[in-house]
């Protein structure tokens, strides 16, 4: 059933000017990085800055609005013969699905053209994960809070947290214990962020020289390794369904 | 001048026919002589021991007389684990074209397949030397030769591995066109002085690919260094001259391009640096001139401690480094001049080619690593961007002396040779 | 049809339904009237399990609507807005619905028609004015010829010609035996298409009688005997309470 009203409401979206906004800003933007880098690898780590940036951000604020704007529609659907999930099922994917577009082709379109290569697929791919993530996010923010402006502030507040606060948070961390032993923990800590997550991820894949020093080898052996990497699939598994789950059990008991 | 054409040619006919300077022996299976010690034991200051292609095993080959040992078709000398090759103790004396191998390593003695001790002008050329512990061992010698050898070492650990050519006490030596590989050092000084190490290739060593210590008025040019375990070391050195070198790919935790400690009036000119951890780390290091050089794509393009003073940094290009200087201190006692960095984001109003507004070329974040090196975890994350531009904006850690007051707008090119 | 037992509702502290007891069946049009906050919408959207009751039990042609969806194919719904995403298309959100409700295969096209919505269904909902969002709403609740129509406020925003084929529709809905519920201020309309009246105040039903027997022979206009009745009422329970 899901798949049904899927359909319509991803090409609704695709059809939004913000999609195509969005698509195009960041082909021009991926466009503008691999003209001035000339460097496939080079693009990809400029690249993972803007990422990284902007995808939690757009997925956030735009999941969010869509979400109160999409007020009407779903009370429509949800008084038709279907169940709550898949109205809320088709909502979350149709977003995720049609952000997910916007950024693969505008940022994989000029990328693969120049050199499709390990750390380009990789970049796209967490790019997607990201967004889903963030969108999972940005749901949970929006049916928590019946206002909408409380809801888009809670979704600013997450991204602001996750994006630079938990940095923070990091960074005193070590620097009040810098002289204790915090390479483990810190790796472990880092790794509960989905974007710091997926920044060391692709940085690792990149040979960046920088991270060929001690501490960089350890976080190479780390993630290097197969336990490393299911470990890190995992927990941005994590970040996208549980937060989506729970969404979507407030979803099913809320009052419209 | 006639007279002394007249007297070349003879002592080039005499050479030639090898009357008046010694005789040939030939070594073979089915030669008279079928050992080379054999033909050792027989032969006099100036003869030849030709040694036909074949498998020979036989070990520390004492050549006491001045004679030049010549492999034809490169014979196979099977050390078999039984102490040294060949120990060439007089003047004049050469060894060339011969494959020798199979060393086992010594804890107690520095056995090698080619040793030079106490002596003057010999050469080591053209030879395959694998699976040896000291490769090239020259002791208290003067004036020697090493070129085109090929060194292939299968070294483990430090402790039961030798170095490639390794040179003790010993000056006007020339080192040209050699590779070596999987030793422990491929080329090692210690109390050398006035040689010039040339044209070689030294890769995927344990250590360093090549190593001064205690070694004074040195150059080396050309040289290529890749994938070493710790790049190149020069140590407690002064007058040495490094140009037109490639230091590569020498990624690890204690790795480096090029280390300097405790080097003084030196100079460092058209190297190219690239892919290193750190490209050059120099410590207590005094009058150094580096300039001319490319530095790209390093983790550090340099890191000055802040015990280094009076170093001269000038016309160098610095582009695709992750962090291009970095010091321990907040004092600068060095000088940067137009070097061309690409993270320069300033402007040239008169379009003379140099920017109007300095370049501060260490950036807090780094300085932050240095204290705390956990914190590159944080590498490229939007947090590190927004401090680095917060002390852009409001220097206060960083020394303002610490910049390049004319930095290049665009890239130098370089005419390579 | 549509049975409650003593459902309630509340918002935080505040009380929307207050065991509200109702019980339609085939062939009526009720009116469901009240000042705002009085819960008709809750009431309403109860039923349609967009609000979940905290108490009390809700039946649908005898069966508990309690975490079921099923049923809701036999109802048609009308929202007072719809605001629908602006870059679908008419036709698009006639196709969603026809998909959700496959079962079906014969839909009812009347109001579509005499609406003339053929000449908008390319149109994308962000180009649509109210009137028209009104309409495509109207002919989507009437669709599926659903034996129960839940209308709020259907004719707020619609013109007079368009009004009057709804009320007609609505009117032959009742005659075919459907139930149809109409929320609406509009005394008027009530009067003109309801035979039976609800009306709310603070979450409680205030009296739920057939129009007859509300006017009750007396002459009077509807709304003066709702009036009346509700100053009675109240006059008569405050007088109990004092």
């Amino acid at each position: 059933m899901s798949i049904k009203i899927l359909k319509y409401i991803f090409i609704e979206l695709v059809r939004s000017r913000f999609i195509i906004f969005y698509g195009i800003f960041l082909f021009v933007l991926s466009s503008a990085v691999i003209y001035i880098g000339h460097d496939p690898s080079k693009a990809v780590v400029t690249m993972l800055n803007l990422v990284l940036f902007i995808i939690p951000l757009v997925s956030l604020i735009f999941g969010t609005i869509h979400f109160y704007n999409s007020g009407e529609f779903i009370e429509l659907l949800l008084t038709q013969p279907v169940d709550r999930r898949s109205v809320f099922t088709a909502e979350y994917l149709g977003i995720a699905f049609s952000l997910s577009l916007a950024f693969a082709a505008g940022t994989g379109i000029p990328l693969v053209f120049f050199g499709f290569t390990f750390p380009v697929f990789l970049l796209i791919i967490t790019g997607v994960v990201l967004t889903f993530i963030f969108v999972s996010l940005a749901f949970l923010s929006s049916v928590m809070n019946n206002d909408k402006v409380k809801g888009i502030g809670l979704s600013v507040m997450i991204w602001l947290f996750m994006s630079v606060i938990f940095d923070g948070i990091i960074f005193i961390i070590l620097f009040v214990f810098s002289d204790y032993p915090l390479e483990k923990f810190i790796l472990i800590f880092t790794s509960l962020n989905p974007v710091d997550l997926s920044r060391i991820l692709i940085l690792l894949q990149l040979n960046i020289s920088a991270l060929m020093g001690f501490t960089g080898a350890l976080f190479r052996d780390y993630f290097g390794s197969t336990a490393g990497m299911v470990t890190a699939a995992i927990l941005l598994i994590c970040w996208m369904i549980i937060p989506g789950i729970l969404s979507m059990k407030i979803f099913s008991k809320k009052n419209f | 001048m006639k007279n002394l054409f007249i007297i070349s040619a003879v002592f080039i006919l005499f050479l030639k026919c090898g009357f008046l300077f010694g005789k040939e022996i030939t070594v073979c299976s089915e030669c008279g002589i079928k050992t080379i010690k054999e033909a050792l034991d027989i032969s006099q200051d100036g003869d030849r021991i030709i040694i036909k292609s074949g498998y020979y095993r036989e070990h520390d080959l004492k050549a006491e007389k001045s004679v030049e040992i010549i492999g034809e078709s490169f014979p196979v000398i099977d050390i078999d684990s039984q102490g040294n090759g060949f120990i060439l103790t007089k003047e004049n004396s050469s060894v060339s074209g011969l494959i020798i191998k199979n060393m086992s390593a010594s804890y107690v003695k520095d056995l090698a397949a080619i040793k030079i001790e106490n002596t003057s002008k010999c050469k080591v050329l053209n030879n395959q030397l694998l699976n040896t512990f000291f490769s090239i061992y020259l002791a208290n010698s003067r004036e020697c030769v090493i070129s085109g050898n090929t060194i292939t070492g299968n070294a483990v650990t430090e402790t039961s591995s030798g170095n490639g050519i390794h040179l003790w006490k010993c000056r006007d030596i020339i080192i040209e066109n050699n590779r070596v590989s999987g030793q422990r050092d491929g080329i090692y000084l210690e109390f050398v002085i006035s040689s010039l190490i040339r044209n070689n290739l030294s890769e995927h060593n344990l250590r360093y690919g090549l190593h001064f210590m205690y070694s004074d008025s040195n150059a080396y040019r050309n040289n290529t260094f890749i994938s070493n375990g710790a790049g190149v070391a020069v140590m407690y050195s002064h007058y040495i001259e490094m140009t037109e070198n490639h230091f590569y790919h020498n990624w690890g935790a204690a790795s480096y391009g090029l280390l300097l400690k405790d080097i003084t009036r030196s100079r460092i000119y058209k190297n190219l640096i690239s892919e290193n951890t750190t490209g050059i780390y120099m410590e207590s290091c005094d009058k150094i001139i580096i300039t001319e050089n490319e530095f790209s794509g390093n983790g550090w393009a340099l890191k000055i401690m802040g015990n280094c003073s009076d170093n001269i940094l000038s016309k160098n290009n610095f582009s695709e480094n992750t962090f291009d200087i970095a010091s321990n201190s907040s004092r600068n006692k060095n000088f940067y001049s137009e070097n061309y960095w690409d993270k320069y984001d300033g402007y040239d109003l008169n379009k003379d080619g140099t920017g109007d507004i300095p370049y501060r070329p260490v950036s807090l974040y780094s300085m932050m690593l240095e204290k705390i090196p956990d914190s590159i975890i944080l590498l490229r994350s939007f947090i590190v961007d927004l401090i680095d531009i917060t002390e852009k904006a409001m220097p206060v850690f960083i020394p303002e002396t610490l910049a390049d007051e004319n930095p290049r707008m665009h890239k130098y090119q370089y005419d390579k040779n | 049809m549509i049975k409650t037992e003593k459902i309630v509702k509340k918002y935080g502290k505040i009380e929307v339904l207050k065991s509200i007891d109702i019980d339609l069946g085939e062939g009526q049009v009720a009116g469901l009237m009240g000042p705002n906050g009085s819960g008709k919408s809750t009431l309403l959207k109860s039923v349609l399990g967009l609000v979940i009751p905290d108490s009390g039990n809700i039946f649908v042609n005898g069966v508990s609507i309690k975490n079921k969806f099923d049923y809701r194919k036999f109802i048609g719904y009308m929202p007072q807005i719809a605001n629908y995403p602006e870059n679908l298309k008419v036709r698009e959100l006639f196709k969603i619905v026809k998909d959700i409700r496959s079962d079906k295969s014969k839909y009812d096209y009347e109001l579509f028609e005499n609406f003339g919505l053929g000449e908008i269904e390319n149109k994308y909902f962000g180009q649509l004015s109210g009137g028209y969002k009104q309409r495509v709403t109207a002919s989507i609740a009437f669709l599926f010829e659903p034996e129960i129509l839940i209308l709020d406020e259907p004719t707020s925003s619609l013109d007079p010609v368009s009004t009057e084929i709804l009320k007609d529709k609505i009117i032959k809905s009742g005659s075919e035996g459907r139930l149809v519920v109409i929320c609406s201020h509009l005394v008027s309309e009530i009067n003109e298409m309801a035979d039976r009246l609800i009306y709310l105040i603070d979450g409680k039903i205030l009296f739920n009688d057939r129009i007859k027997n509300l006017i009750n022979g007396s002459g009077e206009t509807l709304g003066k005997s709702i009036k009346k009745i509700i100053q009675n009422k109240i006059g008569s329970d405050e007088h109990k309470n004092s």
